[in-house]
């Protein structure tokens, strides 16, 4: 079939695809382009190159089971995925979470959102020939990911956040390896405003290329910092305060001509404020009570010995589930049964413990919402993170939608493109980050 | 004005078009007339309510249950900071809604997302193909009848 911008077509134009396999792309993403020299006449892009069926999927998954499929969103902040969807179930369940990990809950939205702005401007720059920056950038963005690897496990799609809470306590040392990954990426910072802003280059492609106002912002759904760049004072953040926002102190840098440059400065100055924010929420979070992990019966032997009563002192576990032990648990997770997986120094070694983790994970119980549909959003890296659940009372979701704030940011493309030159597109669509997880579902 | 205030305020000014409202954990939930859908949205869009952002745009299928689609539009209005949820159903034969591509930019790629995935047809729409899936995809696959993990047969291959 022939696609809209064939039909279209003038006769002495020349057609010209960009992607889906092209280094600019940023993943899978079609531009068909027709072309008058270097001038862009028509523009069509086209997605779904991606396209997994994430909605479908977890319309058959349990709703514990879904969470990793989150994750594989927008895989560069997948913390702020969980957080949305975990906090659309809570909404839902009325859960209650408790302080210490809404508070762990920022500093990995924060930390998360930083490593998602440093991925969109490092692309957008090397793209513009600024190959410093993107290697500066990336340094950077390391020593975030150590604070989330050391705490979670991995790195990316960590499923870290869960209902009711997260899903293990920080690592041992996290202050020190919170304060390492400001302090690097403040001089990052510093680093590349010193390398582009007054750069002619990477100026001469960005101000005034892609410029949209804040009406056709508006009209196209535009949120997050892409939206924020044309002047619009829209952030979830402050505009819905969940978590402890309320209780932090940061501003919402805005920019002025919705053009590539200002989105690429709103990017740089949200990072120092998001830098803010993990600095003071790490200041309210109190130190753990410090567990001796070296003392203590293993599984196996507390399984045995468990057969005849309940055996005396602390299980050990698995280093993987360094975090959520039994005594981090009233600090972590919610108690309202079932929303948080039981604890497994009892699922090991007593009755009730193996029932409750039954009653969890079998098929038709665990988390059940009440009827109903919910929507809930949090701010995610690149605009509002939505989630419209519909329940219909049992272990697996009805409908589950998820508002992508790149869906609506990336049909934007083809207006922005259109008259502007073949070269332009890069920056363009570089600073619109679109992320193909999430854009494709 | 408050959100309750805010919805007797449209019931007012729109009662014709409104069939119900409700608070769905406490969301805001307007339910309309398909046939007066348009001029509803438009409505809400100018003043005085004020909702200049459609900021998603979905479906669900009840034909399970009920024999029908539901279409779900999330509005926002930035000067009152406040979230409303409309709901029109849509039959499930032939389903066929007005398309809101005059007055929201994104409701063009959202309309073709639901077409594409429910089969719905948006009047008015100016270009309503798939978006997600490829040309030559059979089925619309986030209707209940479709099975998960259906396959489709291989495309040949195009010039």
């Amino acid at each position: 079939m022939e696609s809209r911008i064939q039909k279209e077509a003038r006769p002495d134009s020349m057609l010209v695809n960009m992607g889906p396999s092209h280094p600019a792309m940023h993943g899978t993403f079609r531009i068909m382009l027709e072309l008058d020299g270097e001038k862009i006449l028509n523009a069509e892009a086209e997605i779904g190159y991606l396209h997994r069926g994430f909605e479908k999927t977890c319309e058959n998954k349990t709703y514990f089971n879904l969470l990793p499929y989150t994750d594989r969103l927008n895989y560069v902040s997948p913390q702020i995925n969980n957080l949305g969807y975990a906090m659309t179930m809570e909404k839902m369940l009325g859960v209650r979470v408790p302080e210490r990990a809404q508070k762990i809950r920022v500093l990995m939205s924060e930390l998360s959102r930083v490593s998602d702005h440093l991925t969109c401007l490092a692309a957008m720059a090397m793209e513009n020939g600024a190959f410093t920056v993107f290697l500066y950038m990336m340094k950077a963005r390391e020593f975030l990911w150590d604070v989330i690897e050391f705490t979670s496990g991995s790195r990316m799609t960590t499923s870290y956040i869960r209902i009711g809470g997260v899903r293990a306590d920080l690592h041992d040392g996290w202050r020190e390896s919170v304060k390492t990954a400001v302090r690097e990426t403040r001089g990052v910072l510093k680093d590349v405003h010193g390398l582009l802003d007054k750069n002619q280059i990477f100026l001469n492609r960005t101000r005034g290329v892609g410029a949209i106002s804040r009406e056709d912002a508006l009209s196209y759904g535009w949120t997050g910092p892409c939206l924020r760049s044309t002047g619009v004072l829209y952030d979830v953040r402050k505009a819905h305060p969940y978590l402890i926002y309320d209780r932090l102190d940061f501003d919402i840098p805005l920019g002025d001509h919705g053009d590539n440059y200002d989105r690429y400065t709103v990017r740089m100055l949200e990072m120092e404020q998001s830098l803010r924010l993990i600095e003071q929420v790490a200041a309210l979070i109190p130190d753990a009570e410090p567990l001796d992990r070296t003392a203590g019966i293993e599984p196996a032997e507390a399984v045995r010995r468990g057969r005849m009563r309940r055996p005396p002192g602390r299980i050990l576990l698995s280093p993987n589930l360094e975090g959520s032990e039994k005594e981090r648990y009233p600090e972590i997770l919610t108690a309202d049964a079932p929303v948080a997986v039981p604890p497994k120094e009892d699922t090991y070694t007593t009755m009730e413990g193996l029932i409750s983790h039954f009653l969890f994970f079998m098929d038709g119980y665990g988390i059940r919402p009440p009827k109903g549909d919910v929507y809930f959003s949090v701010e995610g890296g690149n605009g509002e993170v939505g989630f419209y659940i519909v329940s219909d009372g049992t272990d697996r979701p009805y409908r589950l939608h998820l508002r992508a704030p790149c869906f609506h940011i990336v049909s934007a493309l083809e207006q922005l493109i259109k008259g502007r030159l073949l070269a332009d597109v890069i920056p363009t669509f570089g600073s619109m980050n679109m992320i193909g997880g999430e854009l494709d579902r | 004005m408050g959100p309750e205030t805010l919805i007797e305020e449209i019931r007012t000014r729109l009662g014709d078009a409104v069939e119900g409202v409700s608070d769905s954990f406490g969301d805001q939930v307007l339910i309309v007339r398909p046939v007066s859908l348009r001029g509803l949205m438009a409505s809400l869009r100018g003043a005085p309510f004020d909702y200049a952002v459609l900021l998603d745009l979905t479906c669900v299928d009840f034909t399970a249950g009920e024999g029908r689609f539901e279409i779900v539009y999330h509005l926002y209005s930035l000067s009152r900071d406040v979230r409303l949820r409309i709901k029109a159903s849509v039959r499930a034969e032939n389903p066929v809604v007005d398309s809101l591509v005059g007055l929201w930019k994104n409701a063009d790629w959202l309309e073709r997302e639901v077409f594409d995935m429910f089969g719905i047809a948006f009047l008015g729409h100016p270009d309503l193909r798939r978006i997600l899936m490829y040309d030559g995809f059979e089925g619309h696959p986030l209707r209940k009848s479709y099975p998960w993990r259906k396959e489709q047969p291989r495309l040949p291959l195009k010039d």
